[in-house]
C-alpha cells in the first residue's frame, strides 16, 4: 500500500492495487461520522461504440445504455434488489452515470465492512432477466420525460449538441424513449462484461476507517471471484471536427421565464495528467475574470436588465471533450448572448488585471476548501481526476502556477470565434 | 462520549451556540432570524433577504462587496428562508476558509465575524430608508426568483398542493412572498420593518469550525449587540388538528410532458409529541426510502414512476407525497398510493422493514453531523421545541418505536388534497 501525504491540507491518501487491477483509493478521516464510498467504472454514456469482451467486432450499443446498466445492477439474484441490503445496515445506497464514468455509492455511519462487501458483491453480480429489462423501461421512460420538462436541462444539452457533429458526447445520458426501446439484457451483459472488469474500475472509501482493514477486505472478497487478465478495452469515436456543428438552437416550451446558454467547444482536445488540470483549471479562472459577481460585467448585465441570480458559468474537460458554458435565465436571450460574445471579445484584445487574478486565485482557493468538507466530493472528484490522471490534491498548488502568459494564451485559443454556439429556451 | 460539543451563551437578544470541531475546513457562521408567519410580513422578509446581502454601509456596491469577500479566500455571504410550521426564518450566513490550511493567510474568521456584523448593523441606509436603487435593483431579483418557481414543476406542483390544502392556514404563505405585495414595497417601510426585526425576531448565532471558543466569545460580545427581547408567545400560537372531510381533488393543466402527482396527508402529529418518532418511521417506511412502500409499488412494481416519495412536514403535521407519472396512469398511482396507507394501518408490514427504517433513520441522523448546515439544523430544533435533544436520546427514541406505535399514526394519517399538474387538452 502508498502513502501520499499533502501538508498544506493535512490530509492523508492511501493507494492500492490489486492483481486483478482493481484500484482502491482511501482517505481516513478520523473525526467523520459517516463513510462515504463510490465504486466507479470508467464507462459512461459517450462509451457506445467498442469491441464487446472475447468478440472481434465493433459493436455500436443503443443511446442510454450505460445508465440504463446503472439502474438494472441493483437487482439481485433472488429477485429482490439491494435498496433491501443496505437498508438492513443502515447505509442508503445510490448511483449515476455521467459522459465518462458510472458510479455506484453507499453512505453509512455503521456497519461499514458490511456495507463495502455489499457495495463491491452487488456491483460485481450483474443479475438482471428479460422481464425486469422491459419493466425498467417505464421507470427510465418517466426518468427522461421528467428531465424534457426542465427547462435548465433542455438549454445545456441543446448547447453540447450545437457544438458536436456526431461525437456521443451530443447523445442524452438516459437516451430517448425510442432508443431505450431497443435495449436487451445480452447488450446490458456485452457491455457490462466489458467495461466492469476490476481493471476498469475504482473503489474510493473516505470516512473513519483503517485503511489496513479496508484492502484487507477488498483482497479477500477480490480473491474469491475469478477474473482473467483482460486486454485494453477498445473503444472508438467518430472524428469531430474543431468547429461546432450549430451556431445556434431555439428550443420552444411552456416556461415562464426564457434562458439562454452560449458556450465555446474545446478544440485541442485529448489532453491529460498535469496539462489537463491545468487548461481546466485555466479557463475556470479566465471565465471568473469576465464574469465573476464581482466583475463590471456581471454588474452591467444585471443593470441591462439581462441577467439575474441563476446567472451562471462552468467549465468542464475530459479526455475525449472540453466546452465551456455561460448564461441563465434571461428576458432576452438573443441581445443576452450577443452581450456575451461582445464582452469575451472585449475581454481578449485587453490586458490581463493581475490584481484580478490574484482575487480570483484566492477565491478559488477557498472554494475549493469549502468543497473539501463534502466526502461526496471528494470521492467524485478525486474519482473523475485519477480517470484523467490527475490528482485531486494537486489543485491548489496547480492553481498556484498558472502565469500570466498561459492564461493569455488560453484565453486566445479557447474563445475561439469557430468554436462558439448559443442555445435557448423560448416561450411556446 | 457525546456526538456534539454545543455550547450556548445568551448575550442580551443573542443566543450564541458555539461548536468547536476539527471536522471542517471552513469556519461558519450563521444567523437566524424567526418570526412568526404573517402575510403582512413575508414578501418583506423575503425582499430583505436580498436587500441585506446586496451592499452595506462600508461596501456600497454588490461589486464592492463582492471583491472584499474574494479577497477573504472566497468568503461567502448568503441568505436562506425557510419555514418551519408557523415560523418564518430568515438565515444570514458566512462561511469562510480555516486559514489553517492555506499559507499566508490570517485572522479569516474574525474579518467574517466583522463583517457580518457590518451586514447586520450598517446596511446600505440612510435617513430612515435603505438605499432606493439597491431596493429597486433586489426588487427585481426577488421578482425574478418569484417568476421562476412555475418553471420548476416539482416545486410548483407542491406549492399549489399547500394552497390548496392550507387555505386558512398560515402554513400556506410562499417563503418568498408574493408579487403583488412586492410592488408597493417602499425603502422606509423597508428599513422600519428591518429594525422591527432587528428588536422583535428570535435570534440565534451558530459558529461551527476550529476556533478559540473563549476569544470569539469575546469577540462577538463586542460586537453583536442585541437588546433583550419578549420569548414568542407559545400559548398563543398552539398547533390545532386539522381532520379533513372529504378529499379535496384538483386538477391543473400546463404545457408539460410528466404529469406531477402530489398528495396531502395530515397525520397531526408535530415535533415533541408522544408519536413524532413514529411519524418518522412511518413517513420512512411508507415513503421516506428506498425499500418504502411506494418506491416498491409504485416504482419497482408497477414502473409507473422515476420517483415516488413521502416527506413529513414535521412542524405542521403533514405527509407529502410526490411523484412523476404518464397523465393517463392518474388512477392507477392514486390507487396504489392509497393502498400503501392502507396496508401500513393495517400492520401489513415486518420487523424487516420496521429495522431497516429505524436503522436508515438513525443513519441519517449521525451523517448530519458531518455537514456545517445540517448540524446547524438539527440543533435549531432544540431552539424551535425549547428542549435540548441530545443524540444520543433521538437514537434511543427511534429505537423505542413499536409496530403498535407505527400502526396508530398511520390510523392517524389521513388523505386531505391531491393536486395533479397535467398536458394540455389534446396530448
Amino acid at each position: 500500500m502508498e502513502k501520499q501525504v499533502f501538508d498544506q491540507l493535512q490530509e492523508t491518501a492511501y493507494h492500492h492495487k490489486l492483481k486483478n487491477g482493481l484500484q482502491v483509493y482511501i482517505l481516513p478521516k478520523k473525526n467523520f461520522n459517516k463513510t462515504f464510498a463510490t465504486f466507479t467504472t470508467n464507462y459512461g454514456s459517450i462509451d457506445n461504440h467498442f469491441i464487446p469482451l472475447n468478440q472481434s467486432d465493433w459493436k455500436k450499443v443503443p443511446d442510454g445504455i450505460a445508465h440504463f446498466l446503472e439502474h438494472k445492477m441493483f437487482e439481485k439474484p433472488d429477485g429482490g434488489d439491494v435498496f433491501q441490503d443496505f437498508g438492513k445496515q443502515g447505509a442508503s445506497t445510490n448511483a449515476f452515470t455521467s459522459f465518462t464514468r458510472t458510479a455506484y455509492l453507499f453512505s453509512s455511519t455503521s456497519q461499514v465492512m458490511e456495507n463495502l462487501s455489499t457495495l463491491i458483491d452487488f456491483v460485481q453480480t450483474p443479475a438482471f432477466t428479460e422481464e425486469s429489462v422491459e419493466k425498467e423501461k417505464g421507470i427510465i421512460g418517466q426518468e427522461i420525460r421528467m428531465y424534457s420538462d426542465t427547462p435548465d436541462w433542455r438549454v445545456y444539452f441543446g448547447l453540447i449538441e450545437n457544438m458536436y457533429h456526431q461525437h456521443p458526447i451530443k447523445i442524452d445520458i438516459a437516451g430517448t424513449i425510442e432508443s431505450i426501446s431497443h435495449i436487451t439484457k445480452e447488450l446490458l451483459l456485452d457491455c457490462y462484461k466489458t467495461f466492469y472488469h476490476p481493471s476498469n474500475m475504482l473503489l474510493f472509501i473516505v470516512g473513519p476507517v483503517d485503511p489496513d482493514d479496508i484492502v484487507t477486505l477488498v483482497e479477500k472478497n477480490q480473491s474469491k471471484k475469478e477474473y482473467t487478465d483482460q486486454q485494453p478495452i477498445e473503444r472508438q469515436y467518430p472524428d469531430e471536427p474543431k468547429s461546432v456543428a450549430k451556431k445556434e438552437s431555439t428550443v420552444k416550451m411552456g416556461v415562464q421565464t426564457p434562458k439562454c446558454l452560449v458556450g465555446f467547444k474545446e478544440r485541442d482536445i485529448h489532453r491529460s495528467g498535469s496539462d489537463l488540470m491545468k487548461h481546466e483549471l485555466s479557463v475556470q479562472l479566465l471565465l471568473e475574470l469576465m464574469f465573476g459577481r464581482g466583475t463590471e460585467n456581471y454588474k452591467a448585465l444585471i443593470d441591462e436588465g439581462l441577467i439575474d441570480e441563476s446567472f451562471s458559468f462552468e467549465y468542464s474537460e475530459e479526455y475525449q471533450f472540453g466546452f465551456s458554458a455561460i448564461g441563465g435565465n434571461t428576458e432576452d436571450p438573443e441581445k443576452l448572448s450577443q452581450r456575451l460574445k461582445e464582452i469575451i471579445d472585449d475581454y481578449k484584445t485587453g490586458i490581463l488585471d493581475e490584481e484580478a487574478v490574484e482575487r480570483a486565485r484566492k477565491k478559488r482557493i477557498g472554494s475549493m476548501l469549502r468543497a473539501l468538507n463534502s466526502p461526496e466530493y471528494i470521492a467524485n472528484q478525486f474519482t473523475r481526476y485519477k480517470f484523467n490522471s490527475m490528482d485531486l490534491f494537486d489543485l491548489i498548488p496547480t492553481l498556484e502556477e498558472l502565469t500570466i502568459e498561459g492564461l493569455n494564451q488560453t484565453l486566445q485559443e479557447h474563445f475561439h470565434d469557430d468554436a462558439f454556439t448559443k442555445c435557448a429556451v423560448i416561450k411556446k | 462520549m457525546s456526538y456534539i460539543n454545543e455550547q450556548i451563551h445568551t448575550l442580551g437578544g443573542l443566543n450564541v451556540h458555539m461548536i468547536p470541531t476539527d471536522k471542517f475546513k471552513t469556519l461558519t457562521l450563521f444567523l437566524q432570524f424567526r418570526s412568526p408567519l404573517e402575510k403582512e410580513d413575508i414578501t418583506k422578509r423575503a425582499l430583505l433577504s436580498y436587500v441585506l446581502k446586496s451592499s452595506t454601509a462600508v461596501s456600497q456596491s454588490s461589486q464592492a462587496l463582492q471583491h472584499r469577500l474574494d479577497d477573504l479566500y472566497g468568503a461567502t455571504l448568503s441568505t436562506a428562508l425557510s419555514k418551519k410550521g408557523d415560523n418564518h426564518l430568515l438565515s444570514l450566513f458566512v462561511t469562510v476558509a480555516n486559514e489553517r490550511f492555506i499559507s499566508g493567510a490570517e485572522s479569516l474568521l474574525d474579518d467574517a465575524i466583522s463583517l457580518l456584523t457590518e451586514v447586520v448593523f450598517q446596511p446600505n441606509a440612510e435617513a430612515g430608508h435603505f438605499d432606493e436603487k439597491t431596493v429597486k435593483k433586489e426588487k427585481r431579483a426577488l421578482k425574478q426568483r418569484l417568476e421562476s418557481i412555475v418553471d420548476d414543476k416539482m416545486r410548483f406542483a407542491n406549492q399549489r398542493l399547500i394552497d390548496e390544502m392550507c387555505p386558512n392556514e398560515s402554513y400556506r404563505l410562499h417563503t418568498y412572498g408574493y408579487q403583488d405585495e412586492l410592488e408597493k414595497i417602499t425603502a422606509e417601510e423597508l428599513f422600519r420593518y428591518y429594525q422591527k426585526m432587528l428588536a422583535e425576531d428570535q435570534l440565534d448565532l451558530y459558529i461551527v469550525g476550529d476556533f478559540e471558543t473563549n476569544q470569539v466569545l469575546e469577540r462577538v460580545k463586542a460586537s453583536l449587540l442585541f437588546k433583550e427581547r419578549q420569548a414568542p408567545a407559545a400559548a398563543d400560537r398552539r398547533f390545532s388538528p386539522i381532520v379533513p372531510e372529504r378529499v379535496n381533488t384538483v386538477k391543473e393543466q400546463q404545457d408539460v410532458e410528466q404529469g406531477k402527482l402530489n398528495l396531502g396527508f395530515r397525520t397531526n402529529i408535530i415535533f415533541g409529541d408522544a408519536l413524532y418518532h413514529a411519524s418518522q418511521v412511518f413517513n420512512g417506511l411508507f415513503g421516506g426510502f428506498p425499500h418504502s412502500k411506494l418506491f416498491m409499488n409504485v416504482r419497482e412494481k408497477a414502473s409507473l414512476a422515476y420517483y415516488a416519495a413521502s416527506r413529513y412536514e414535521s412542524y405542521k403535521g403533514l405527509l407529502i407525497v410526490m411523484s412523476g407519472i404518464e397523465f393517463e396512469n392518474y388512477d392507477q398511482a392514486v390507487d396504489i398510493i392509497k393502498e400503501q396507507l392502507a396496508a401500513v394501518q393495517k400492520g401489513d408490514f415486518s420487523e424487516h422493514e420496521i429495522d431497516q427504517t429505524k436503522a436508515l433513520l438513525k443513519n441519517a441522523i449521525l451523517e448530519s453531523l458531518d455537514s456545517p448546515f445540517s448540524l446547524i439544523d438539527l440543533l435549531y430544533q432544540d431552539v424551535l421545541s425549547g428542549e435540548t435533544h441530545p443524540v444520543e436520546t433521538w437514537l434511543r427514541q427511534i429505537d423505542g418505536v413499536t409496530r403498535d406505535d407505527i400502526v396508530r399514526v398511520a390510523e392517524q394519517t389521513s388523505l386531505d388534497t391531491i393536486y395533479f399538474l397535467q398536458g394540455e387538452e389534446g396530448r
